[in-house]
């Protein structure tokens, strides 16, 4: 755990009372302290490319009346830095006046350990593994053009201090280990990515040769795509694998029940709310509870301890995900979802783990019942327009399905759809339920937070695939 | 304020200093100091206030071809000194690389040449609330437009860049920036847009009142769109967009990317790559530039680079260490391309629109679609449909796809370029992409 006073002359007592004194007339707001140690050490083209280290200190002061957020942020945690930024806030909020709401709900539950995965293994032996990937690749086939591998690995301690002396804290660990490989075949270049991480130490994740696990994934997924044909155009079936495809239900859905588009009214579910937004048998789920998961918190960035948020329930819409300012201002309570990237950013409702959860249907049913469509097992990355709802996302991996069988590879291609109405066209939920390996990173008005993803497989019945081939 | 010089100087000597003492056979510091005040209002109220002030420092230090490196915002000198001692012991044990060195000292940037990207002007948060004010009540006048949200930035930054063979330098730059997005609603559906405007200096930016027509303008036009069939159909892309080509051109032409063998075009210097009319530069001193820089990440002084020259690449974008690998001289694009852009066509905007029966006009993009490895292109898109010259309807939920090796070759360009962002084009018409929609 870190102590934010130690070498400052500002002490605790006197942050309690600038905290206090200038939170007295607001409805919320906290002092945000954030103690960041991070690593990463990069192996690209044979050799040990970089490896750098970063220590990142600061506050992030915010006093909220209303709908109105004043934010100050610095890096120097000084008497004279906190003055300035309570004096900021006092001024934009000057002429509101509100009342402080001391309740924040506590648990002792902790979802990860205080360990510093930094401090766990020492240079020597990451540098090892990264040169065993290196060799292991360039043996294994000479079609092997690149390897790039890396690791990288932070501990965040924070400590929240709230009007009236109240403190919360956290220490969260996070690691990633990341394999991309690049084959060249006839004139043919295609690369294959792999990553594993979580909140543990590197050597949970590298235990029993891992890292060769990773190193196979990579390589198949890149000579899958030496083989892939230029990808169909047009509206079609599509079959998306288990796991980390449930990037899909985080760009169609997860972003358009965040509290603050829907406070707004500015999502396409603003006003869904317990209507049916999905086919029978869906349900979805948002869960900041797993145990050393990428996306859990034991608390959030306000410090409300994370939950496992419904918020599907068998095709109706149940719940949106709330920080406190939204829930305020929505009527309804926080569910622990208020996360920001670092002490330099205000904090917003954002997801966690999100999952689909498993129905009683077989992949093969599925694949059976398509007579031409696509299966799209791994995803690059998405997005969405909140507002009109359409959402994309990249296949990395992906076939094509010719009557009820897995035909040749697909090269990349977009799909898009739209996020209020993709789920009623789900026709068959999968009984494999996976998580995603740990890899995932949301962006959100400029913000990246470590995020998680589970579903089953499951069968879309209409889609718009984005290939060249008419 | 932004710290001066001699502050940002005095604490760049203490690291080369030290990182010497230690045994450092060479290091290089930056530090730099930013200090940013915004603004946003939501639907004609203010919503939020955000004041930031960052210092931060990244060293590297040498010991012969091994490097390693280590960057901080606590600017203690006591945690300076414990981060160069973890930074100094992390280089020991780092394998060397034959390429790790410093630029090379004739290729350092000797004078500091004034380019106007300071302005000192402070527009303090009243002024911006009365900015934003006026340009909400714009935006928000037409009836259909239900939601409106707007933001100011100013920002001022100072930083020096040193290393151990005698470089020193730095300067101050400020930015000004505004932007307006707005929501439309009918019976059919609701629909998102926005516009933005970023200067050096506050006197340049767009004013309230054209920035809040705009948005709402480009907001409602887009109400009631329809899908479209698939076909093969050329494309017209709004500058906006159009920009976007030269960010995925300047990725594949980094040295880094060509010396990993990672990049669609590698080894087509002196190659024809875009059809002859094409010409693409990159153009560090432009007066008040949003995108210009006397020298780059490394020190190295940027010269201007015509990097497509009818057609032709005539260069890569090159930083030291690929540069070392390529045999090629750093051209001081460390850190990517300054002020880039598509030098304009010889057709008139309206004219384009002509040029076929039917376009698809794309304004919005989504996705991030690009493979630099293999030069393939697919994202969503958004736009009209244009007949005859004239738009006809708004058009969602489709995407479009294509190579870029193929794009590139078949591109048009009009003859409206100006100089809004740091990254630049006319309008642009690609033939040949195929669209995806029912």
């Amino acid at each position: 755990m870190s102590n934010f006073f130690d070498k400052s002359d500002l002490s605790r007592k006197d942050a309690d009372k600038i905290v206090s004194d200038t939170l007295q007339n607001c409805d919320d707001g906290e002092l945000y302290l954030e103690d960041t140690k991070s690593e990463s050490i990069l192996l690209d083209d044979n050799k040990i490319k970089s490896s750098s280290y970063s220590s990142d200190l600061g506050f992030g002061f915010r006093a909220i009346t209303g709908e109105v957020v004043a934010y100050s942020h610095s890096n120097e945690i000084s008497k004279d830095s906190l003055k300035k930024s309570s004096e900021n806030l006092k001024s934009t909020l000057k002429s509101m006046k509100g009342t402080y709401n001391h309740d924040i709900s506590r648990s002792n539950k902790k979802f990860y350990e205080d360990i510093n995965p930094l401090e766990q293994k020492t240079l020597n032996s990451k540098l090892e593994v990264l040169n065993k990937v290196n060799e292991y690749l360039r043996k294994k086939d000479n079609s092997v053009k690149q390897v790039t591998t890396s690791f990288a690995g932070e501990q965040k301690s924070i400590e929240i201090i709230r009007s009236g002396g109240e403190v919360l804290t956290d220490v969260r660990p996070l690691i990633r280990f990341n394999v991309s490989v690049m084959l060249e075949k006839n004139g043919r270049k295609e690369t294959g990515v792999y990553g594993i991480g979580g909140r543990q130490s590197y050597d949970e994740y590298l235990k029993n040769d891992n890292w060769k696990t990773v190193c196979e994934e990579a390589f198949r997924i890149a000579s899958v795509n030496l083989e892939s044909k230029p990808a169909p155009a047009g509206e079609m079936k599509v079959v998306l694998g288990p796991g980390w495809p449930a990037i899909l239900i985080h760009e169609a859905i997860g972003h358009g029940l965040e509290g603050d588009f829907n406070r707004k009214k500015t999502s396409a579910f603003h006003d869904l709310m317990g209507q049916k937004v999905a086919s029978e048998g869906v349900t979805i789920v948002d869960d900041g509870t797993i145990d050393n998961r990428r996306g859990s918190l034991t608390i959030d960035d306000e410090g409300t301890p994370t939950e496992k948020t419904v918020l599907i329930e068998n095709g109706i819409l149940k719940n949106f995900m709330q920080d406190r300012l939204n829930a305020r201002l929505m009527n309804t309570k926080s569910t622990g979802s208020g996360r920001r990237e670092n002490y330099r950013h205000v904090v917003l409702p954002r997801m966690r783990n999100t999952m689909m959860l498993s129905g009683n249907q077989t992949q093969e049913e599925m694949i059976k019942s398509v007579d031409k469509g696509i299966f799209a097992v791994s995803f690059g990355g998405g997005q969405v327009d909140i507002t009109s709802g359409k959402f994309v996302f990249n296949c990395t991996e992906a076939y094509e399905i010719n009557n009820g069988k897995i035909g040749s590879p697909i090269k990349g291609a977009t799909l898009i759809g739209d996020g209020p109405s993709i789920l009623k066209e789900v026709s068959m939920v999968g009984n494999d339920m996976m998580l995603d390996p740990g890899i995932g990173t949301c962006g959100k008005a400029g913000q990246g937070v470590p995020v998680g993803v589970a579903q089953p497989s499951i069968l879309i019945d209409k889609m718009t695939v984005g290939g060249t081939k008419l | 304020m932004v710290k001066d010089q001699e502050y940002l100087r005095s604490k760049a000597s203490y690291c080369l200093d030290l990182a010497k003492k230690l045994g450092a056979t060479g290091s290089s510091v930056t530090v730099g100091h930013s200090i940013s005040e915004t603004v946003n209002f939501r639907n004609n109220t203010l919503d939020e206030s955000n004041r930031s002030d960052g210092l931060a420092i990244s060293i590297e230090t040498y010991l012969g071809k091994k490097r390693s490196s280590i960057s901080s915002s606590n600017l203690l000198d006591d945690n300076i000194k414990t981060l160069i001692e973890k930074c100094f012991e992390t280089t020991k044990n780092t394998p060397e690389d034959e390429f790790n060195s410093l630029p090379d000292k004739e290729l350092l940037a000797k004078e500091i040449k004034n380019l106007n990207l300071y302005d000192e002007t402070h527009f303090d948060n009243e002024k911006k609330i009365e900015y934003l004010k006026e340009l909400e009540s714009v935006a928000s006048s037409e009836e259909k437009i239900v939601n409106t949200e707007s933001s100011f930035t100013e920002n001022k930054s100072n930083f020096i860049l040193a290393n151990s063979d005698g470089f020193c330098n730095g300067y101050k730059s400020s930015s000004f920036s505004a932007s307006c997005v707005t929501v439309a609603k009918d019976e059919n559906s609701m629909e998102r847009d926005y516009e933005f405007t970023s200067k050096r200096h506050l006197s340049d930016i767009k004013g309230a009142k054209e920035l809040g027509e705009k948005a709402s303008e480009q907001t409602i036009r887009k109400l009631s769109p329809n899908k479209i069939g698939s076909e093969k159909i050329s494309i017209i892309f709004d500058k906006r967009i159009a920009k976007g080509m030269l960010g995925a051109f300047a990725g594949a032409i980094s040295s880094n990317a060509i010396a990993r063998g990672t990049s669609f075009l590698k080894d087509k210097i002196n190659e024809q790559i875009f059809s002859e009319t094409i010409n693409v530069i990159d153009k560090p001193d432009m007066n008040k530039g949003v995108g210009s820089q006397i020298f780059d990440s490394e020190g190295v002084k940027s010269d201007t680079l015509n990097l497509i020259q009818n057609g032709i690449l005539k260069n890569y974008l090159v930083d030291t260490y690929n540069g070392k690998k390529l045999n090629l001289k750093s051209n001081g694009r460390c850190g990517g391309t300054t002020n880039l852009y598509f030098d304009n066509g010889k057709i008139s905007f309206e004219d384009l629109l002509k040029t076929n029966s039917k376009h698809i006009y794309v304004t919005e993009t989504i996705g991030h679609g690009s493979n630099l490895v293999t030069g393939d292109y697919s994202v969503g898109a958004t736009g009209f449909l244009i007949e005859n010259g004239e738009f006809k309807f708004p058009v969602n939920e489709i995407t479009i796809a294509g190579n870029f090796k193929d794009m590139f070759k078949n591109i048009t360009l009009a003859s409206d370029l100006d100089f809004e962002y740091s990254v630049n084009s006319p309008t642009m018409m690609i033939e040949g992409m195929t669209v995806a929609g029912k």
